[in-house]
């Protein structure tokens, strides 16, 4: 049997990538670069040009995504991504905004950013992936950390509760929030793109591997292993509806870990004020 | 009815007013704040007014966001400012030096009072020269301008907003609670007597290469500046960085660029820098002073002068990068200088530095005005 070489002149995503960054900084079995897959997808999935996409991100490894997306890209301070991508979107409504930065950017160092935007609902689209730590500094435990889980700052156990990202931002206001795994490639993919159409604060966790710095820790220290863990144990729900206990994870036992679409709807928009004419 | 941008004619004004009519003059479309004594009026009349022009007002958070957000709107091409004071400057600190390093022009009225902490909310100060010098980590440099009267509130913001665009860089306002404050006759000229300043843009429009964000072709060491949206797909980053903008983890790429961010502002210092001279001629003493205690330091000279004192008063309109080439000439000449500032000698130790040579100071840690009279006194003690 001969077999035949494919041979292609261009990868789908060539013009979204800035090949001269490669290779990128992430670890083998992380989950990011597969949820910038997800964002570039969409991205060419939509019918925004793409000079009209901007990505915004604060600091750690989900941060270094802005650099590897060949669009106008800011990498800013830490926890400052959404208040930087504030301005920019009440300078030129007519820009398509996303956030991408990890949980410890957005939920810790940046948690009153976050809520505050999600309370203003304003039209910015955040991919927040949550991979339980802080990665880029070595696996310290943070506000997402499951209690009980270990850290490199947390040798006998997080002593603290964990954020529940959905239930806090459905509270705080905003208009579309979901949470999926790096293994729904398909629904990060769609809800990115569902996002960019749709007016207000939308937030997206994802939650990822991360074997170097989580993993190591607490015995997931192959990312196969981990995104078998998210199939095995997803479940998709299709409303808000579950106690902010069950809406927590707890990646020990089998313990459910639900996903799915949690907040959809139209509250309206942030949007300056207008002068009344008299 | 809505009023127009630019309010030409005479008016009675408030020194806070004053400065966001010159926002408003100078083109600025964006304000991000949050409320903190004695700065307010200039949010609560950006508020009122930001909308006539179809500008965006937007209350944020905290000082750290309001810095973040004007930093994001001015990347988008916006001119944007947010106004603040000590408390809100220290926490402004850190995207400050984001602006630097991204090279984002922007505007941070500081209208100072009483300091540290909490301090003396309501009072006037003149101690956060050495924070807007040195506040953020790292070596850096950023531009700023001392009004000292309610129309220098207007002029200076319109010259701070210029500047900033010119070099690519954050501009601090470094205003005090008595000018804010303060309520006099304001010109405000016609719309076409408004000196504009924009950005440098690229000459070339976007293709398919790689746009290097940071590759300096000009003298000034400025590079041009797209707008987010405009299909450069640039990429800016806090990171050290290359001329692409690519993060670029090397001692050498690292001392090439903040060498530069410095000499950006350090080499064209002569177009920055303002001063005003008053019987500076023949003098002899050389007061030294800026903002609200220059009104006292001009009173204490004019009586020295009666007196027959050969003193002169050197007004610093702009602070930052410091004239230091001014000092140095004076020092040739004169025989002492006196610095009057609100605070325990922040820019009385630069003059020291560049005039090598012990420096009077006459200091006040802030919350009243130093009157005349201890600087006429210090005037009188070095003249005998």
């Amino acid at each position: 049997m001969i077999t035949q070489a494919i041979v292609a002149d261009k990868h789908p995503l060539d013009d979204l990538i800035r090949a001269d960054r490669m290779p990128h900084i992430w670890c083998p079995g992380c989950g990011v670069g597969i949820i910038m897959r997800c964002y570039a997808q969409a991205i060419l999935d939509s019918d925004i040009p793409l000079d009209k996409h901007i990505i915004i991100s604060g600091i750690g490894c989900s941060g270094r995504v802005a650099g590897y997306m060949k669009l106008d890209s800011y990498h800013t301070t830490h926890g400052r991504a959404i208040p930087f991508a504030t301005g920019m979107k009440l300078a030129n409504p007519s820009l398509t905004v996303t956030v991408f930065s990890g949980d410890g950017d957005l939920a810790a160092i940046g948690g009153n950013h976050l809520i505050h935007a999600a309370r203003r609902n304003i039209d910015l689209k955040v991919v927040c992936i949550n991979n339980f730590n802080f990665g880029m500094t070595g696996g310290q435990v943070g506000p997402t950390t499951p209690f009980g889980g270990f850290g490199t700052t947390a040798p006998y156990g997080c002593q603290e509760q964990p954020f529940n990202l959905p239930t806090l931002l459905q509270a705080c206001g905003a208009n579309f929030v979901s949470r999926w795994t790096a293994v729904h490639v398909r629904q990060v993919k769609d809800d990115i793109l569902y996002a960019f159409s749709k007016p207000g604060f939308a937030f997206i966790e994802v939650l990822a591997p991360c074997p170097i710095g989580f993993g190591k820790s607490n015995g997931i220290d192959d990312g196969l292993e981990e995104m078998e863990m998210y199939r095995e144990r997803s479940v998709l729900i299709q409303d808000a509806t579950l106690s902010e206990e069950e809406m927590g994870i707890d990646l020990r036992g089998d313990r459910p870990i639900y996903v799915g679409h949690f907040v959809d709807r139209d509250r309206p928009p942030f949007t300056p004020a207008k002068a009344v004419q008299a | 009815m809505t009023r127009a941008a630019v309010l030409t004619g005479k008016h009675f004004m408030h020194g806070d007013h004053a400065c966001a009519e010159g926002a408003l003059a100078a083109g600025c479309r964006f304000f991000a704040g949050y409320p903190i004594t004695p700065s307010t009026e200039i949010a609560e009349h950006l508020a009122a007014r930001l909308p006539e022009v179809e500008g965006a007002f937007i209350q944020m958070e905290d000082e750290l966001a309001s810095m973040a957000a004007i930093l994001g709107a001015s990347a988008a091409g916006a001119r944007s400012m947010t106004a603040t004071s000590g408390p809100g400057l220290s926490l402004m600190m850190e995207n400050l030096g984001l602006g630097v390093m991204l090279e984002l022009p922007t505007l941070v009225v500081d209208v100072m009072r009483g300091s540290p902490s909490t301090g003396l909310p309501t009072l006037p100060g003149q101690s956060d020269v050495m924070q807007t010098r040195w506040g953020s980590h790292g070596d850096f440099a950023v531009l700023a301008y001392s009004p000292w009267s309610p129309q220098e509130m207007f002029d200076l913001t319109i010259l701070s907003f210029n500047m900033a665009d010119r070099y690519r860089v954050p501009a601090v306002l470094l205003a005090d609670e008595v000018v804010g404050h303060m309520v006099e006759k304001v010109i405000i000229p016609s719309e076409d007597q408004i000196e504009h300043i924009g950005r440098k843009k690229p000459t070339k429009p976007p293709d398919n290469s790689t746009y290097k964000s940071y590759l300096v072709e000009d003298a000034d060491l400025v590079p041009p500046l797209p707008f987010a949206g405009e299909g450069y797909h640039i990429h800016l980053t806090g990171l050290t960085h290359d001329e692409r903008g690519y993060p670029d983890m090397t001692a050498e790429t690292h001392d090439r660029l903040i060498r530069r961010l410095m000499d950006k502002i350090q080499k064209n210092a002569d177009d920055i820098i303002r001063v005003e001279g008053y019987e500076l001629e023949d003098a002899r003493i050389v007061v030294v002073s800026y903002g609200c205690t220059a009104r006292s330091a001009r009173s204490a000279v004019l009586q020295a002068r009666a007196k027959g004192i050969p003193a002169g008063l050197l007004r610093l309109i702009s602070i930052w990068p410091f004239p230091e080439k001014l000092i140095r000439d004076l020092a040739k000449t004169t025989d002492h200088f006196i610095v009057a500032e609100m605070n325990l000698g922040q820019i009385r130790l630069e003059v020291e530095r560049v005039a090598h040579r012990e420096v009077k100071g006459v200091h006040h840690a802030g919350g009243a005005m130093i009157p005349p009279k201890p600087i006429l006194a210090a005037i009188e003690a070095v003249a005998k």
